[in-house]
């Protein structure tokens, strides 16, 4: 299942995270920015790609700019910004 | 005999102010000062290098200090405090040296030793006569206390006093006097008034800040302390201050009359005096407009020096009298250091202050910090840097509970017999790092950008660079 349209989910607020998802044809993609990039940026990507899998996704262009926001906080932001790409809410 | 001098270029030139001597400021007019940078870029344009600055603290308004130490105008400095954007500049190693961070109480000492010898002291006066009386309470540029100034006048080789308001000899109530004053420099401005005082810091709403508050209003209340005569500090946080708010319901409920309040002082410490909450206020540091009205018409708010503030060296100091006092950490350790240095990316973005004094003084002395600000958890393994050392804090107020430091016993016991949420301080980081994940540690930088000299005179820490 692929991402219809560009869509986003989330804010700039501190400890929210703000996803950006894309189209795209080869893969997927993640960007990163995080002020907690050094102390969590490996659990934070793992996070952005357990939602692609268990979503489906299989190509896409993910931006993610995080505040330091909670790990559950990052995967609903995630999924939400799927479903809006897939237009199915 | 005048001491009136047409410039702060010839108040140097008249200092004798040579290569490799030190300088000295103080903050109170925060990130409000004209002062340093004013007196600095004359001493660059005089073409004198190798300086030390030694000062009270450094805000980010001193950024133009940057190009002076490009320069090797400045190759030392001192402070208490450095805000955060100056103090990544300062994590980056600018320096050949390191900086040497003191407390409020360890740099008077300091000074008054002979250890740190100032050369020549600058002192930023709101008001001032001909010979160099001087008040921080009247004029256009008020900051009300001078409290950090008065170890630079009393023990510096020459002092220069710069103000923006000069009044006929003698001035009213003055704070600083003219026997420790060599020449005086009238300006058009030594400050911002905006950035000076600030205006009230209101009350934190945050519901997280507000349990941690009450908390630490019960944690007070069961102490022991809260009687007759007691005596308090708080600082300007949101938190601290609704924490202040919670005490205050509680004291007046029970009548109860303090003796002092202390410290840098806010609007809200002055509402409590006015509320009988307290019979005295002693006053280093003035935070906002009411704390500054207040000390110009209260003869209960009175000004104090550093020294008589928090000097270790000092026959008594004030922290030595004092009961509770509520800090601030960015980090806290389970053997209850705390930090207020740096970030918990290692860049340097405050100081001790009147942290360590305080907590040494003082009979209880607690944290209150959240469990985790921006997914970073409060409580890690070893602190990035030891401002204050875990033997001086009693307790730590979480909204996830309070650590009692396992050396104070009997304060366990009474807040057991309260009520309150106890956990142990290594649980309570487990219960955090299940909310936010475990940060990774990060890898030191090779070269020493700053000392932390505790109060005492010894190496507390040192602050690497941030690779």
């Amino acid at each position: 299942m692929n991402i219809k349209k560009c869509a986003s989910a989330g804010t700039m607020e501190s400890s929210d995270v703000y996803v950006e998802i894309k189209p795209c044809d080869d893969g997927i993609k993640i960007e990163l920015e995080s002020v907690v990039e050094k102390q969590f940026g490996e659990q934070i990507k793992k996070a952005v790609t357990d939602v692609l899998d268990e979503t489906g996704i299989e190509n896409a262009d993910v931006r993610i700019v995080d505040r330091g926001a909670l790990e559950c906080v990052i995967r609903a932001r995630v999924e939400t910004a799927v479903l809006r790409g897939r237009e199915e809410i | 005999m005048n001491k009136l001098v047409n410039s702060i270029r010839e108040a140097i030139v008249l200092s004798g102010l040579k290569d490799g001597m030190t300088v000295s400021f103080h903050h109170h007019l925060r990130n409000g000062d004209y002062v340093l940078n004013m007196v600095m870029e004359e001493i660059s344009n005089l073409g004198i290098k190798d300086l030390t600055v030694n000062a009270s603290s450094l805000f980010d308004v001193h950024t133009p200090l940057i190009t002076h130490i490009e320069n090797n105008v400045v190759t030392g400095v001192g402070a208490d405090y450095i805000s955060a954007n100056l103090g990544r500049a300062f994590s980056k190693g600018i320096l050949a040296r390191p900086i040497e961070f003191r407390t409020h109480g360890g740099r008077p000492s300091d000074i008054a030793s002979g250890k740190t010898p100032i050369d020549v002291a600058f002192i930023a006066a709101p008001t001032a006569d001909a010979m160099g009386n001087c008040s921080g309470k009247y004029g256009k540029s008020a900051c009300g206390s001078l409290g950090y100034a008065y170890a630079d006048a009393m023990f510096a080789k020459k002092t220069v006093v710069i103000t923006d308001n000069l009044v006929p000899y003698p001035m009213q109530d003055w704070s600083i006097s003219e026997d420790y004053i060599d020449y005086v420099v009238s300006v058009d401005a030594i400050g911002d008034p905006k950035g000076i005082v600030s205006g009230t810091t209101r009350i934190t709403r945050d519901p997280v800040g507000l349990v941690m508050a009450s908390h630490a209003a019960k944690v007070i209340e069961a102490s022991g302390l809260l009687k007759d005569g007691f005596s308090f500090q708080t600082g300007a946080g949101g938190a601290s201050l609704a924490a202040a708010k919670f005490l205050k319901d509680i004291m007046l409920q029970k009548g109860i009359v303090g003796s002092f309040g202390l410290g840098g002082i806010t609007g809200y410490m002055v509402d409590m005096l006015k509320a009988g909450c307290f019979r005295n206020l002693m006053d280093v540091q003035c935070f906002d407009l009411t704390a500054v009205e207040s000390i110009k018409s209260d003869p209960r708010h009175k000004e104090i020096s550093a020294m008589q503030y928090a000097s270790p060296n000092s026959k008594s100091a004030a922290v030595d009298s004092l009961d509770v006092v509520i800090l601030g950490a960015t980090e806290i350790d389970t053997d209850f250091n705390v930090n207020v240095h740096t970030d918990s990316n290692g860049y340097i973005m405050g100081g001790s202050g009147g942290h360590s004094d305080t907590a040494a003084g003082s009979k209880l002395s607690m944290i209150i910090a959240p469990m985790f600000r921006a997914r970073l958890p409060i409580v890690t393994d070893r602190v990035t840097c030891i401002s204050t050392p875990g033997k001086d804090i009693d307790v730590l107020v979480t909204q996830g509970g309070i650590a009692v430091n396992p050396k104070n016993k009997e304060l366990k016991e009474r807040l057991l017999k309260a009520k309150l949420p106890i956990i142990d301080i290594s649980e309570l980081k487990e219960k955090t790092e299940q909310i936010t994940g475990k940060p990774q540690t990060l890898p030191k930088g090779d070269k020493v950008v700053a000392e932390v000299i505790g109060r005492e005179g010894d190496v507390l820490d040192r602050i690497y660079n941030v690779l």
